[in-house]
């Protein structure tokens, strides 16, 4: 239950902070990014009877969200098992 | 049955249910008055802590607005529910294993400060008051419409049974009651649109029918539909919306960050036992909003087209008032739609340009649906039921915490240190009881527009604690006076702001004299922004914070167990 040396547990923190920071791209790019600051490009698309742009703005990014944090866990949890800290 | 008696029946069995599950599950302790002993699985945690979030503005008004905003609605959507991301990703994890029952009990010890907690205290109530006044009323506009008493008597009956279960109930009354009004929130939420959207577009999906053919045939997208009426009758397109890009970018941004802030909703994550559980919670909790919040834009163009077409007919020609539904002479009682006949045809008109002679608020939209769409009466004796629980599962929820928020922040940690576990659970529920009346009173005299005060709750979480927790955790060297300076500069900022637009000076609240054409709903991202800067430079003169703390830190960052490591 306890990290077997300082360098895993810098490690751990290391990994810890990565995953977050690659999900919060993806979070900022499908919200602010297609959602916002691209909406005008991406309206240009036509997706079934939606605007893309304005899809993102008003389902997609949810989804997004959703499988986000979902994903989050399932990492954190690999995460906590490869440096044997998962609680039990 | 007439729509009346239905409503009665439907909106009474589900308090019967939430108040005998309050009951049942009456706090004995302190502990379990507050977090529900911590033994809430994570779904159950997940359906509360969605029904905490989901309050009477996402319930009642967010579809309506959204109906007439169009394009910019998203707002609201993608605000709330990516505000879930960041409190699942960077706060819940690591605010659960510090282990306090509240957020200024977290900026108290992790910024070694009486006055770091006294300030966290007084923005954790300022923040809750502002937000439960709001749905203070919009319980009250429930009660009067659909059981036809004086706003003021419904209002009064929402205090009554809202102070009934905080009290008695605590957080785990709350948190087996909220389970119980999300499932009723959501149901009421998902029968009316899925019977709208088969009758608009033939999908059981409203999320599909969202972006479907019309069911008459015509081969035409809905959204292209009302796309084109909104062109012809004066308005800006749906899809695309009014207002400028930066302003839609730093509202979505307050709203994401005072979602993350909110105190009501971190405490919640105190509630599970182990930090997987809490990162869990808060994504089942996101999966469940999710549903509502997917629903509520296809809700708010159905919606539309079905208001443009009953009121200007089908040949957008105008409907006669004597031939008008009776929704229309219903709400217009309430004063909530008016009709001016300005071209003396005896016909209704709605437009976005001088033709208009209809006057709609935009939050009947959701309660009217169902009428509009000519469902039967059970239906919208339902959507009663599911308005009701949104209100009052977030004002129990926010009540909750302005009762710690006395008792344990301020009484126990700060005034009175010496005070009994019972002592301070009569205070609770004393503080329970003043707040209840406050908010009643406000609910009673709104100080504002509904909405107006709810974007002022949540300027002022983005600006005062978010910078706050987030420094708390990812930057150890952060010290107290750089953390206590962020925290007010950046409340002062928003405050400010928002009160001279709002309240001092409304005439000058126009694009032209806002901050870089910065709404004062959107003000409150600036305000953080001012919060962080502020503490870095504090910090930079004032020298890291002790070595314990950051050895408290460190230890926030690792799951349970895992401390021993570094204590060699």
């Amino acid at each position: 239950m306890a990290f077997k040396t300082e360098e895993d547990k810098k490690a751990y923190w290391r990994d810890n902070l990565s995953l977050m920071l690659k999900l919060l791209i993806v979070w900022f790019v499908v919200s602010f990014g297609f959602g916002i600051l691209l909406v005008d490009v991406l309206n240009e698309v036509r997706f079934f009877g939606f605007k893309l742009g304005f899809w993102f703005a008003q389902q997609g990014a949810i989804y997004v969200f959703v499988a986000l944090i979902f994903v989050y866990v399932r990492q954190m949890n690999v995460l906590d098992k490869r440096y044997g800290v998962d609680e039990e | 049955m007439d729509v009346q008696i239905l409503t009665f029946i439907i909106v009474g069995a589900s308090f019967l249910l939430y108040i005998g599950i309050a009951v049942w599950a009456r706090a004995g302790s302190t502990n379990e008055f507050y977090v529900a002993g911590g033994g809430v699985h994570p779904i159950a945690n997940g359906m509360a802590t969605a029904a905490d979030w989901m309050s009477a503005a996402s319930f009642i008004s967010m579809a309506g607005l959204i109906s007439f905003m169009g394009y910019d609605g998203a707002v609201y959507l993608l605000g709330w529910t990516g505000g879930y991301v960041l409190l699942a990703l960077c706060l819940a994890p690591y605010l659960r294993k510090f282990g306090k029952f509240t957020v200024p009990d977290f900026i108290g010890d992790r910024y070694y400060s009486q006055t770091a907690r006294t300030v966290a205290v007084i923005c954790a109530i300022f923040v809750c008051f502002t937000y439960v006044a709001g749905q203070m009323r919009g319980v009250g506009v429930v009660f009067s419409r659909f059981l036809e008493v004086d706003i003021v008597s419904g209002v009064v009956i929402g205090m009554a049974i809202v102070f009934f279960y905080t009290v008695l109930g605590g957080m785990k009354g709350i948190t087996y009651t909220q389970v119980a009004q999300y499932c009723v929130l959501i149901f009421a939420y998902l029968v009316p649109t899925i019977f709208i959207s088969m009758i608009v577009t033939g999908h059981i999906l409203p999320q599909t029918g969202f972006g479907a053919t019309l069911a008459d045939g015509s081969g035409v997208y809905m959204l292209d539909k009302l796309d084109g009426l909104s062109l012809e009758l004066g308005f800006n397109e749906y899809t695309t919306g009014n207002k400028s890009m930066i302003d839609v970018f730093c509202i979505t941004a307050a709203l994401m960050v005072g979602t993350a802030g909110l105190p009501h909703v971190i405490v919640r994550f105190f509630t599970v036992p182990k930090v997987r559980d809490a990162r869990y919670s808060a994504g089942w909790a996101l999966a469940f909003i999710a549903i509502l919040y997917t629903t509520a834009p296809s809700l708010a163009s159905f919606g539309r087209v079905n208001m443009i077409e009953t009121i200007n007919g089908t040949d957008q020609m105008g409907t006669n008032y004597s031939e008008a539904p009776s929704w229309i002479t219903n709400w217009e009682k309430t004063g909530l739609i008016t009709w001016d006949d300005k071209n003396n045809d005896g016909k209704m008109f709605y437009s976005g340009d001088e033709r208009n002679e209809m006057d709609v608020d935009r939050d009947i939209m959701v309660m009217a649906n169902p009428e509009i769409a000519n469902l039967p009466a059970w239906v919208i004796a339902l959507v009663a039921a599911g308005g009701v629980a949104a209100a009052l599962s977030t004002s129990a929820g926010l009540l909750l915490v302005i009762s710690t928020s006395v008792s344990h922040d301020l009484l126990k940690r700060n005034l009175m240190p010496d005070i009994t576990d019972r002592k301070e659970l009569f205070y609770a529920r004393l503080a329970a009881g003043v707040a209840i009346c406050i908010a009643g009173y406000f609910g009673i005299n709104p100080p504002g527009f509904v909405a107006q005060v709810v974007a002022f709750a949540f300027g002022l979480a983005a600006s005062s604690f978010f910078p706050a927790i987030i420094m708390g955790i990812f930057m150890k060297r952060m010290n107290d006076k750089g953390a206590i300076a962020g925290m007010l500069a950046g409340i002062t900022f928003t405050t400010a702001y928002i009160i001279y637009f709002k309240f001092v000076n409304p005439a000058a609240n126009v694009p032209e004299n806002w901050l870089f054409e910065i709404s004062p709903e959107g003000i409150g991202t600036i305000g953080m922004l001012v919060n962080f800067a502020v503490a870095l430079v504090v910090l930079k003169f004032t020298g890291d914070s002790p070595e314990e703390i950051q050895q408290l830190v460190e230890d926030i960052r690792y799951p349970k167990g895992s401390g021993e490591a570094s204590a060699h």
